[in-house]
């Protein structure tokens, strides 16, 4: 595995919370112009196309069918599609691009969780037979989890206050992020999870484009080259779990190269405040590494892209100069039960 | 740089039947798996990643049920990378598996593709309205008429050509135990009696519904001179897609089809297919589709693919037989359905087909298709590897 493979352009949409005026692919066409745009690429000279989303979102069996019509794959492409968040999408293509079949790719993905109750909705996700039926929703899972973690004096609910406070305030920078400024530390939404420890629910895009050796000089100034990537699931059942731990990321970050040396970046897909706290320790990122710059996912979190937001974000600090090694997270599943890491680097200055 | 060997050591299919009442959805996969796992003579922990597939969500009702079957295909710890594109699925899955190989990313890699169908309603998982687009029309069948009766038009085939095709693959899967149809009674006569459903597809020209799964374990060379069995050797691997809709779509014989076909052989080395390929797992959901992807796949000049089977070349004894396991039209457990074409193409020429085995068959191609005929997949195997 000698052939480097980098990051080179990224975009996303505005998150917001209600996009009905828009269908997936009007939410996803100006990202992909936009993302070509920055490469002066077109459609057809990308060598791979892969995206990531959920039918379950879009309330319908085949939705991403209609999203490769906004891509223009005419004359015809070479292109695949997971079923899951695009950071998972940037894995295969990141793989074809080993393979050598193909040197530059195209990854997008979007999640519009407006039409419907998002916490419903991934009530789906669970056991069909044994824990569906209940109906437990993804904040009741994400509070057991926060719970936990109390419990075990991990945490108390001010330093996850503080959590979400610094997201938000960092997000005030970032333009696409959906939620910045201070919350009122109001009541809980789940005890004992409060409203600013909970990712708002919005609608939102994001693409990316991958680019292996000389092809990635040419494209980006300052390319942001794919280390390593990794990603691993723990069992379903939370009750085979430990909560307070993410074992999964912390073997995704090692096989990825993340333990090799210090980063200075992480953006983690942490959709609650709680997650971070487990994320932080898992991935061994200290006082001195700066997390979620962009606000993360409790700025803005459309579910199937909020992963790959979190890749893109790492690799366009790398792309300004700002970060010279930065470790992206996405998570899929009840409370981090599969993790994704991917660690970035810019050449040296 | 140098691109590792893919070989198919293990396969492993359940029994395909309308309903499997006597398993969950982890059972069922779980039972492909074990089979897969079983005739490559290897455990869970040589396992070293999961790459699952299946067509829409709605179809079981279960969002992204990769997670709640990471127990039970031995994911737990390891990477597991779910696939959809729809009915291609199968072969796509297959397909990122095999990559996962050729990067050198990971030694050995469970595939597994699955349907179960009875969970749920596909009609129903298919048919959501949604505002200002157009609806698919009473199913797949409704969908894809049109499209037959395109190329009857423009080939000139005679209207009896689609019963052939229902006639052979009905005694085809005769032969294969794990085939959902077993029709011991079946005639031409009865085929070309059976109800029209959607003109001019009649009721037995058509797919059954299934439940079902199918697994794979793909390896790389170190892997394959430890297999018990003779490997598969992956030739060749591609995938196409194009829009769904548009003003200069061939519905006929799609380009993404051809190109994707075409990628194949020039990564095979296949100069002629017609000679060069000795039989084809193809994806024939309607009988029609065999004479319309033996052009497609270039197995025959435009409009001439309705002789090759007319005159019985693609029978189980013919020159070039097509669905010798009964396809598509015998077992049809939808997103499983690709990757079973894949397999039987590997047990093909690993000379582990059985009753259906063809004698001497030493290329084979697997090939799927799916949505409004946008997406496909398809790989060519060989018993010898790549390049010896």
């Amino acid at each position: 595995m000698t052939r480097q493979i980098a990051v080179v352009a990224f975009a996303q949409s505005d998150h917001r919370r209600s996009t009905e005026e828009s269908s997936e692919v009007e939410l996803l066409m100006p990202v992909l112009h936009e993302v070509l745009g920055r490469t002066g690429l077109r459609t057809a000279d990308i060598g791979f196309i892969c995206s990531g989303s959920s039918d379950y979102l879009a309330g319908r069996a085949f939705s991403f069918t209609l999203a490769l019509d906004g891509v223009g794959a005419w004359p015809p492409v070479s292109e695949s599609h997971v079923e899951m968040d695009g950071a998972w999408a940037l894995y295969e293509a990141w793989t074809k691009l080993l393979t050598g079949d193909a040197d530059t790719a195209l990854v997008y993905s979007y999640g519009k969780c407006s039409p419907g109750s998002v916490r419903d909705v991934l009530t789906r996700q669970l056991d069909p037979y044994y824990v569906a039926p209940l109906w437990p929703d993804a904040v009741a899972l994400a509070a057991l989890q926060a719970q936990a973690l109390i419990d075990a004096g991990d945490t108390d609910e001010a330093a996850l206050a503080a959590v979400g406070a610094r997201s938000r305030a960092d997000a005030a920078a970032n333009p696409h992020a959906q939620r910045t400024g201070p919350l009122p530390h109001d009541d809980h939404v789940v005890r004992p999870l409060r409203t600013g420890d909970c990712p708002p629910v919005g609608d939102g895009a994001a693409a990316v484009i991958l680019a292996a050796g000389d092809r990635a000089r040419e494209l980006c100034e300052r390319p942001a080259w794919i280390r390593g990537v990794d990603h691993r699931i723990e069992a379903h059942s939370l009750g085979v779990r430990d909560l307070t731990d993410s074992p999964s990321a912390r073997l995704a970050a090692e096989k990825a190269g993340a333990f090799e040396r210090p980063v200075d970046t992480a953006e983690l897909h942490a959709p609650f405040s709680s997650q971070e706290i487990v994320l932080r320790k898992a991935l061994r990122l200290g006082d001195d590494v700066r997390v979620n710059p962009s606000g993360g996912a409790l700025a803005a979190n459309p579910v199937m892209a909020a992963g790959l937001i979190r890749v893109g974000e790492a690799a366009a600090r790398i792309h300004r100069g700002e970060s010279d090694r930065a470790l992206a997270h996405a998570t899929s599943g009840p409370c981090l039960q599969q993790n994704l890491v991917a660690v970035l680097e810019g050449d040296p200055r | 740089m140098s691109k590792e060997p893919v070989a198919v050591v293990g396969v492993g299919q359940t029994k395909h039947v309308a309903a499997r009442r006597d398993v969950s959805i982890a059972g069922l996969v779980r039972e492909a798996a074990r089979a897969a796992l079983d005739d490559a003579e290897l455990t869970w922990a040589d396992v070293d990643a999961v790459v699952i597939g299946k067509a829409p969500d709605f179809f079981e009702g279960v969002m992204m049920p990769e997670l709640y079957l990471a127990d039970a295909l031995g994911a737990v710890g390891k990477p597991m990378l779910r696939v959809h594109t729809a009915g291609s699925v199968g072969g796509s899955t297959a397909l990122v598996a095999a990559g996962l190989v050729t990067a050198g990313v990971h030694g050995t890699v469970l595939t597994l593709a699955f349907e179960k169908q009875s969970e749920s309603n596909a009609m129903w998982g298919l048919s959501l309205p949604i505002p200002f687009q157009q609806p698919l029309l009473a199913g797949a069948g409704g969908f894809f008429a049109p499209h037959v009766r395109a190329y009857m038009r423009r080939s000139g085939a005679p209207d009896t050509v689609g019963s052939l095709v229902a006639y052979k693959d009905r005694r085809n899967a005769l032969k294969n135990p794990w085939a959902h149809l077993h029709e011991h009674d079946i005639t031409l006569e009865k085929v070309q009696a059976s109800p029209m459903l959607w003109d001019p597809i009649r009721y037995s020209e058509t797919c059954p519904s299934s439940d079902g799964a199918c697994a794979m374990v793909l390896t790389d060379r170190a892997g394959a001179a430890r297999a018990p069995r003779p490997p598969a050797w992956m030739l060749g691997g591609a995938m196409r897609s194009e829009p769904t809709l548009f003003a200069g779509k061939d519905f006929v014989s799609p380009q993404a089809g051809k190109d994707c076909a075409a990628d194949v052989y020039r990564q095979a080395g296949i100069a002629d297919p017609r000679r060069d390929i000795d039989a084809v797992e193809m994806y024939v959901p309607f009988s029609w589709y065999e004479p319309m992807w033996l052009e497609n796949l270039g197995f025959a000049e435009e409009g001439e693919g309705w002789k090759l089977t007319e005159s019985g070349v693609t029978e189980l004894d013919g020159d070039l037989p097509v669905n010798m396991s009964g396809g598509v039209l015998s077992t049809n457990p939808i997103g499983a359905s690709g990757m079973i074409r894949f397999a039987e193409a590997a047990l093909q020429v690993r000379g582990l087909a059985g009753e259906h085995q063809v004698d001497g068959a030493r290329k084979v191609l697997g090939h799927a298709y799916g949505g409004g005929s946008q997406f496909f997949s398809m790989w060519l195997v060989g018993s010898e590897p790549p390049n010896s």
